[in-house]
């Protein structure tokens, strides 16, 4: 039987186990939107911009491992959905975007709500098709989960024209798919892996250096293993958090522009660096110049070839799954009659404790006005470090990212790559989704939250009981750090002038919200917001206006310059 | 460092505007650009010549094999090739410079492939650097009119890309 294209697409979404598609309605996904409203596998949800829908989508997958899937129609819906799309891609999340089109006759006429869709994105997406004959549906479907899924993952978007959803044809979803022009490793190169035991095995101030690949590629475990395996001290990058137990000892804390102490010292001394799933960007180490006047061994896993030796230059690349390749690492270095050196390893642990007791952390506990610092630990508290976490961008990002101690992957939901301020809300709606009874916290701040605070409509037509932390210190804070150390203090357009009250915008979607503004009130508020299990609460916690992150790696300095409080 | 590689890719609409894409996102150098189907029209072949530091140089091979519609990349800078550009010139041909640029086009083993009472249009093949030779053998002024492929390459011997 011929089935409509709309339907084939909708099929293809159940074949899939697709359970949520993120979306905004419009002129070029009618059809698409009729099927989904005749069949009850694939719930739609109806976000309010579709920039949400995307960090929904985002959110999601991070939480899951599943492909984030979204919907959304031609023109204004995929140009507002750009921002998301990059903000996946930086990060390497897998999503498939399906992006109505304007029919096919009327492409390249300057049509009513026409973009050039494939264009727009092909920057920001792993891959993208534009579908011009309804047979090309299901095999282009399929693919698009495969690109996205396999290899370094990714967004792929598909842009598929109005009349080719109402043409029909035969359904048969491909069971599998080759490409001959795609087949990522996956297997590391054994040679490779036995070069890494020698080096790890002699090093004597060793490092393991971990980011967002262990996490996507579900690898934590391995990673506990190989870490406790060799005694070495472990640190990881923004979108690594979770991938390390952060409770543990052999746990420096996040390295790079925000990171701790030990950890960016650990990482510019060390003679041998095991960097696994991360890419040495700049916030990480900073000038690479400066980075390299310590010679060190480097050996990087990664299964994106292209992240290898593309900043700092490597000496044993492993391209691979990182779960695969630490699995068989782990064993080649337990059957290796080499060991590592004790004696080595317990000095580089004594200078390490030293570099610890700097207590890089620390801040006024005494104060008399809220200490932003202070509302993560009494969050890390009242959730017993399990909540989900996301957040926006800014000063609260690095202060929960250095104060909740994350203990699983996919726990930390941020954007590192882009640093998408307006991320974390729609992103938080996507965990909760998806995590109906667990506890999703979403870290932001005022000027933050407002580049999509229309999501707390979203959230209360689907009773999504997100727990909203605001820092509220009336400054665009990130942008006052910097105007503070590197401007003269001169706060160009950094202070956020008339501000909503938020307890009573909370209030107006429905919501509850709440305002704390001394310390000595912010244990009880959050006990009494997060015992409320059904309800999205708004905690607007007023913070001291002038903290900042410390510590601080200026732009353009090396790891061991930092600013210290 | 000067680089000619050789891209086969599937020949499939928007191919090759990831590919310019990529270099121009990424700050990459072209120099030259061509592109035509294979023997097997599912195929494209691509010839970019580009310049950069061997870091780079590295980046781009990487880069180009990242792309998902990319079959294979080779870079015939790395061993013994081929390559060979068309340039299509048209001149002035007038008095006696009319038997001096029939000359020249016969020295650079040119042919003259359209004539009129005052012009020619002389193709001439070879690597780029024969080209540019030939152009600046002439008189300059006698220039109306150049185009040019760029290079096209091909692995010498038994080096071979296909799928």
């Amino acid at each position: 039987m011929e089935l409509s294209g709309a339907e084939i697409v909708v099929r293809c979404l159940q074949a899939e186990g697709v359970e949520y598609v993120f979306g905004y309605p419009g002129g070029a996904v009618l059809f698409l939107y009729d099927e989904l409203f005749k069949q009850d596998k694939v719930k739609h949800i109806l976000v309010r911009h579709e920039q949400g829908a995307i960090h929904a989508a985002d959110g999601y997958s991070r939480s899951t491992e599943k492909v984030g899937v979204a919907l959304v129609t031609s023109g204004p819906g995929v140009t507002n959905s750009v921002t998301g799309i990059a903000t996946a891609y930086m990060d390497s999340i897998p999503l498939v975007i399906i992006t109505g089109q304007v029919p096919t006759h009327a492409i390249g006429q300057d049509a009513f709500q026409e973009c050039d869709t494939v264009g727009i994105t092909r920057p920001c997406v792993k891959h993208n098709f534009l579908v011009k004959d309804v047979k090309d549906i299901a095999i282009t479907m399929k693919k698009a989960f495969y690109i996205a899924t396999t290899g370094r993952p990714g967004p792929v978007v598909v842009d598929i024209p109005k009349d080719v959803t109402n043409h029909k044809a035969e359904f048969e979803y491909p069971k599998s798919i080759h490409m001959r022009s795609y087949n990522p490793v996956v297997k590391g190169h054994a040679g490779q892996i036995k070069k890494a035991v020698q080096i790890l095995t002699h090093a004597k101030r060793p490092m393991i250096y971990t980011g967002g690949g262990v996490v996507l590629g579900n690898a934590a475990p391995e990673l506990a293993q190989l870490v406790h395996t060799l005694g070495f001290p472990c640190t990881n990058t923004l979108m690594g958090l979770g991938a390390y137990p952060a409770t543990d000892s052999q746990f420096l804390g996040m390295l790079g522009m925000h990171g701790t102490y030990e950890a960016n010292m650990a990482m510019q001394h060390c003679d041998v660096l095991l960097a696994i799933g991360a890419r040495f960007d700049d916030r990480v180490i900073g000038n690479p110049k400066h980075f390299f006047e310590e010679p060190r061994t480097i050996i990087h896993i990664d299964i994106d070839p292209s992240s290898i030796s593309k900043r700092v230059k490597v000496d044993v690349p492993i391209v691979g799954n990182v779960r695969e390749v630490l699995q068989e690492l782990t064993k080649q270095l337990q059957a290796s009659k080499d060991k590592p050196d004790a004696e080595a390893l317990t000095a580089w642990w004594e200078q390490i404790k030293l570099w610890r007791e700097r207590d890089c952390l620390k801040y006024d506990r005494k104060a008399k006005i809220i200490k932003p610092q202070y509302v993560i630990e009494a969050l890390y508290e009242v959730t017993k470090g399990d909540a989900f976490v996301t957040s926006d961008v800014g000063q609260h990002q690095m202060w929960a990212a250095q104060f909740y101690k994350f203990t699983k992957p996919r726990r930390w939901i941020n954007s590192g790559g882009l640093g998408t301020m307006g991320f974390g809300l729609p992103a938080a709606m996507g965990v909760q989704l998806a995590h109906p009874k667990a506890t999703v916290a979403c870290v932001t701040g005022e000027a933050s939250i407002q580049m999509c605070i229309q999501e707390l409509s979203t959230c209360k037509q689907y009773h999504l009981p997100i727990k909203i932390v605001n820092l509220n210190n009336r400054y665009m804070g990130m942008v006052r750090q910097w105007q503070e150390f590197f401007h003269g203090n001169r706060y160009a357009e950094s202070y956020m002038d008339a501000l909503p009250d938020f307890v009573k915008l909370a209030e107006s979607y429905g919501h509850i919200g709440m305002r704390i503004e001394k310390p000595g009130e912010v244990a009880d508020a959050m006990k009494e917001a997060f015992a409320r299990k059904k309800d999205l609460v708004f905690l607007d916690f007023v913070t001291d206006q002038t903290e900042n992150v410390f510590p601080m790696v200026p732009g353009g300095k090396g790891l061991s310059e930092m600013i210290l409080v | 460092m000067r680089h000619i590689i050789s891209v086969l890719l599937e020949n499939e609409a928007g191919a090759l505007s990831r590919v310019a894409g990529l270099f121009s996102a990424r700050g990459y150098n072209i120099e030259s650009l061509t592109v035509a189907p294979t023997e097997d029209a599912s195929l494209s072949r691509m010839t970019i010549v580009t310049t950069g530091s061997d870091e780079v140089i590295e980046q781009i091979n990487k880069q180009l094999n990242k792309l998902i519609e990319v079959v294979k990349v080779v870079d015939l800078s790395d061993g013994d090739h081929i390559e060979r550009e068309l340039m299509l010139v048209k001149v002035r041909a007038l008095g006696k410079d009319r038997e001096e640029m029939k000359r020249m086009a016969d020295i650079f083993r040119g042919r003259i492939i359209d004539v009129t009472d005052k012009d020619y249009t002389i193709e001439l093949t070879g690597t780029g650097s024969k080209l540019d030779a030939f152009l600046s053998a002439i008189d300059r002024g006698a220039i109306l009119e150049t185009v040019r492929t760029g290079a096209s390459g091909i692995g010498r011997g038994d080096r071979v890309l296909r799928v």
